[in-house]
């Protein structure tokens, strides 16, 4: 069993690639696809965590009972999804508690998207149409990614995300039935929310500088404009259906493309509220640290009790009872 | 934020069986002070919309695997046993059922 040469895991590794199989946590891999595959899984997964934080605030205040318990659902799988993603990044030697350490210090990012504020309920509803929606165009090509157990985790994530996007958009298609001024909060949320939607997709691909690698190990499958048209071809009916009007005058039909064209976005925007300078960017943060320290004591209270549970198990196991009666089989 | 809490709930993997007369299958992993406590956050991370009728979890350490390494010295033997499948062997087609 003597271990696999670096030539020979590099030939395996293209291979792999070259045959559109899986890359597994235990194989060869160049670092640098380690090292791009654990930042990029990371950054998703703080994004879906740091994405708990603009639905979150509403759940108290959703306007039924129903809407509470949708809204509740939602955030919660937000959290599941973020924790899918930690336990993809683990598998390739990261740890779920530095990765944490490395947001709230901000030395890892998230996504720009989550540093708006959600001013009114009807941000609850734009979010899960548009923003919803554009991490599902973003998502559902990660499925085929390289890494098995990122494209596994995205696996479920999209299953989930469906619900997500549809009960966003059938809470707008309610509110537009409403009053003029609830139809005016719904514009209103989408004029705010549809710009950055556009910028999740990432900076445009001739300013994209770690794309051509990513696509070259199939960790991505197409650029960032190319999911940004699909984004935009795919959302403008639904615009239609809705009855809002999306905030660009160039929007329109090109028939030669056969795309919408659409107008140029504020890649100066983009980098500033993804280099810390949104609206929200500081609050998001220091929230994700407040719940990190006030959930510390309970961290550590479960751990001091596992411990002691044990060491009682051990003593009992020495002392000759049965060992393993206490704890273990009580919760089927 | 100190180096103590790293590591401070160890990992364990979690696998689901989604329905009865199915095997469990690995769904991945997840952070847990012991085993109780690791049921309960499977439960609630990899079973929300009705994904399965039973959890097993075991502790990450606990898992002992073959490697990439070991690739050839745990599988190729069975590579060249062609005997061992059916369609090795030849029977005339007017032999009905089998």
């Amino acid at each position: 069993m003597s271990a696999v040469s670096a030539a020979d895991g590099e030939r395996v590794f293209a291979e792999t690639i070259e045959k559109d199989l899986r890359v597994e946590p235990r194989d060869w891999m160049p670092d640098g696809y380690r090292k791009t595959m654990i930042r990029q899984i990371a950054q998703h997964a703080h994004s879906e965590i740091i994405g708990m934080q603009p639905e979150g605030a509403w759940i108290t205040r959703a306007p039924s009972l129903r809407r509470k318990a949708i809204l509740l659902a939602k955030v919660q799988d937000e959290a599941g999804h973020g924790l899918y993603l930690y336990s993809a990044a683990e598998t390739l030697g990261a740890d779920r508690g530095d990765l944490t350490r490395r947001l709230i210090e901000g030395r890892q990012k998230y996504s720009s998207i989550f540093n708006y504020p959600t001013l009114t309920f009807a941000d609850v509803g734009v979010i899960g149409w548009l923003v919803d929606g554009a991490a599902i165009c973003n998502q559902v090509p990660l499925c085929r990614s390289s890494f098995g157990p990122y494209a596994r985790a995205m696996i479920r994530i999209c299953k989930e995300e469906s619900f997500h996007q549809r009960q966003g958009y059938e809470l707008l298609m309610t509110m537009m039935t409403g009053t003029p001024e609830q139809r005016e909060m719904v514009q209103d949320a989408t004029n705010r929310w549809w710009w950055p939607s556009l910028m999740m997709f990432g900076p445009p691909d001739n300013d994209s500088p770690n794309s051509a690698q990513s696509m070259a190990w199939k960790i991505k499958r197409h650029s960032n404009d190319e999911l940004r048209q699909r984004f935009v071809d795919m959302t403008v009916p639904q615009a239609e259906a809705l009855g809002v009007t999306l905030p660009d005058p160039e929007l329109r039909w090109n028939a030669e493309r056969e795309h919408y064209d659409f107008g140029e976005i504020d890649w100066a925007e983009f980098k500033r509220v993804i280099s810390g300078g949104g609206p929200m960017n500081e609050q998001r943060i220091a929230h994700r640290r407040r719940a990190d320290e006030e959930g510390a004591w309970v961290r550590e209270a479960a751990a001091a009790h596992a411990a002691k549970q044990a060491g009682a198990r051990a003593g009992a196991a020495a002392a000759g009872a049965r060992p393993g009666e206490q704890g273990e089989g009580g919760a089927a | 934020m100190s180096d103590e809490i790293k590591h401070e709930w160890p990992l364990f993997e979690v696998f689901v069986r989604a329905k009865r007369g199915l095997n469990h299958v690995h769904v991945g992993s997840l952070r847990a002070a012991d085993h109780q406590m690791a049921l309960h956050h499977a439960r609630d991370l990899y079973t929300r919309r009705n994904e399965g009728v039973s959890i097993w979890v075991v502790r990450s350490d606990d898992v002992v695997s073959s490697g990439p390494d070991d690739k050839d010295a745990f599988f190729a033997p069975s590579g060249d046993k062609v005997y061992r499948h059916p369609t090795y062997y030849s029977i005339p087609d007017s032999v009905p059922h089998i």
